[in-house]
């Protein structure tokens, strides 16, 4: 005897606590399979690209910092790494330090509430991110004894950084990244890797291929999950990143785990380029003066760095005007959006879960 | 192993690359990209991709910018085995723009084909469920097109009289106390 079943549509989302900020899944199930996905973002639009084109290069920095709250540093980077090569604007060597610094700290950050959710995401409620939450807000109170911001820290300035670090900054981030980080990340690694609760849940859960996430134009932990040593801190280096020696931790199999298994990874390999950056912090500015009101010359540019969420670029064209004719900007976590119909289609509603968890999106960047 | 830094690919190379497989493709070549032909644009585009030497397999990112004379959509290519990156631009219609999908050639462009449309309209023939990805479906114009809200008379907004830079003035009597200092 077959029970006659209808398919079902279920909304998962807008307000939920695993969809991370306001993102609604639309999933078609039959039974407990998802049979179609749809997405359906904008719930945080607030059309930053149109703003910005009434704004100076210097007031568009705090827009950077709502986008990915989660790595406000990265974003400010990224923005102004864009502006001084479209102005052709030199950084003093401090500065490179310094944002290399905060970018890597930033990766510390946005990673370790990357990992907590997902475990949250997993089932397991809450214990697993106030762990990762522990250290995130130690990272947190460096940059708000630097800059006085603990979320949106609107630290980069084109030109450099907006303030030199005081002086309690050096030793409480030698203690940071020597007596206290390391073990945390011992930590997770005995609770979390090779866990056979976190195995079952999310090994092959998810999988990307390697064609699929080329293809896609996937980047971040969720390129490298399938494979690819796609990292643009060795890729395209930026801020002097070819100094400085890291390894980029590759996954096998493209699946939940191996992202999780990544990101934990990737936060030891910063460990080792702020020892690496902290012991190579020259003396000097921290800052290139520029006029109140920068006039790049009328052209256009594409930078692009490796943000926590993976390849964030911005397109700035300039008329010659004191502000942005057009910019916009490339968000990793919306274009690794683009396979989740792929990858959840045929799974159960739970793992569609975890598969949205280890994608580790940011509605504040997917809608801008 | 140290990679060597990305190169970007002159316009002229990618052009010639381009007509090498689709001879009526490109419209017009500057050093630092390859404006392609709207009507051959997608035959352009699969030539990129599967071309050895330029090995686009791998979009970058799609955008648009509102030139008030026509829209173009500008594309960044980038290939992961040999580390370089190009731009490809391809014009199209003011009033009603209209321009290839390559979705069935990459899978990426479409959230971002999505986005396009919804912020600028421009309609990409060959997209399976084009719709507004942000904003809702009755929202009236595309933002991002300039002519979105202009003000009447073709008056710019305040910005434009943002003062001229004075010699000397640097910003930094704006700037804000040091955190931490007390100073």
């Amino acid at each position: 005897m077959t029970i006659k079943s209808d398919l079902i549509e279920v909304n998962i989302g807008p307000q939920h606590p695993s969809t991370h900020g306001v993102f609604r899944m639309v999933a078609l199930i039959d039974g407990e399979r998802i049979v179609d996905v749809k997405m359906v973002v904008g719930y945080l639009h607030r059309s930053m690209e149109k703003l910005a084109e009434e704004r100076t290069y210097t007031q568009n920095i705090p827009f950077t910092d709502r986008m990915d709250y989660l790595a406000a540093m990265t974003s400010n980077l990224g923005y102004c790494l864009s502006v001084e090569k479209l102005a052709g604007i030199d950084v003093p060597e401090r500065a490179q330090v310094l944002r290399v610094i905060f970018a890597e700290l930033q990766r510390i950050a946005s990673h370790c509430m990357a990992t907590g959710a997902f475990i949250n995401d997993c089932g397991a409620w809450q214990t697993p991110v106030m762990y990762t939450f522990r250290d995130r807000e130690k990272v947190l109170d460096l940059f708000e004894m630097t800059c006085g911001a603990r979320i949106t820290t609107n630290y980069m300035r084109i030109g450099g950084v907006a303030f030199d670090i005081p002086d309690e900054f050096l030793p409480a981030l030698d203690k940071l990244v020597n007596d206290d980080l390391p073990y945390r990340f011992e930590e997770y690694d005995r609770l979390l890797v090779g866990n056979e609760i976190i195995l079952m849940r999310a090994r092959d859960v998810g999988v990307v291929t390697p064609e699929m996430a080329i293809n896609a134009s996937l980047s971040g932990p969720m390129l490298r999950s399938a494979g690819i040593a796609w990292d643009l801190r060795k890729a395209d280096p930026y801020c002097g990143y070819d100094q400085y020696e890291f390894d980029i931790p590759v996954g096998y199999n493209g699946d939940a785990y191996d992202r999780m298994v990544l990101r934990i990874e990737e936060m030891k390999q910063s460990l080792r380029i702020i020892r690496q950056a902290m012991h190579a912090l020259p003396s000097g500015p921290h800052k290139t003066e520029v006029p109140l009101a920068i006039r790049p010359p009328a052209g256009e540019a594409y930078s692009r760095i490796e943000s926590p969420k993976g390849e964030i670029g911005f397109y700035v064209v300039s008329d010659g005007g004191a502000a942005p004719y057009r910019w916009h900007v490339r968000a990793p976590s919306l274009i690794n959006l683009s396979v989740l119909k792929e990858m959840t289609v045929g799974q159960t509603i739970a793992d569609a879960i975890v598969t949205l968890g280890s994608i580790d999106i940011n509605v504040g960047e997917v809608d801008r | 192993m140290p990679y060597p830094a990305t190169v970007t690919l002159p316009g002229t190379f990618v052009a010639e690359r381009i007509r090498a497989r689709v001879p009526d493709g490109v419209r017009e070549v500057t050093d630092g990209w390859v404006v392609l032909e709207p009507a051959r644009a997608y035959d352009a585009m699969a030539a990129l991709r599967d071309d050895d030497e330029l090995d686009g397999k791998y979009l970058v990112q799609l955008c648009s910018v509102d030139r008030i004379t026509h829209i173009e959509v500008v594309y960044h290519f980038s290939s992961l085995a040999q580390n370089h990156i190009f731009e490809i631009k391809v014009p199209a219609d003011h009033e009603a723009p209209e321009v290839p999908s390559i979705t069935k050639l990459w899978i990426g462009a479409t959230l971002q084909e999505r986005e396009v449309y919804d912020l600028m309209g421009v309609r990409f023939t060959g997209h399976e469920g084009l719709s507004r990805l942000f904003l809702w479906d009755k929202f009236p114009g595309h933002p991002l097109r300039k002519d979105f809200m202009a003000l009447p008379g073709g008056q710019k907004s305040g910005l434009s009289q943002f003062p001229k830079q004075v010699p000397g003035q640097t910003g930094g009597e704006f700037r804000p106390r040091m955190p931490g200092t007390g100073a």
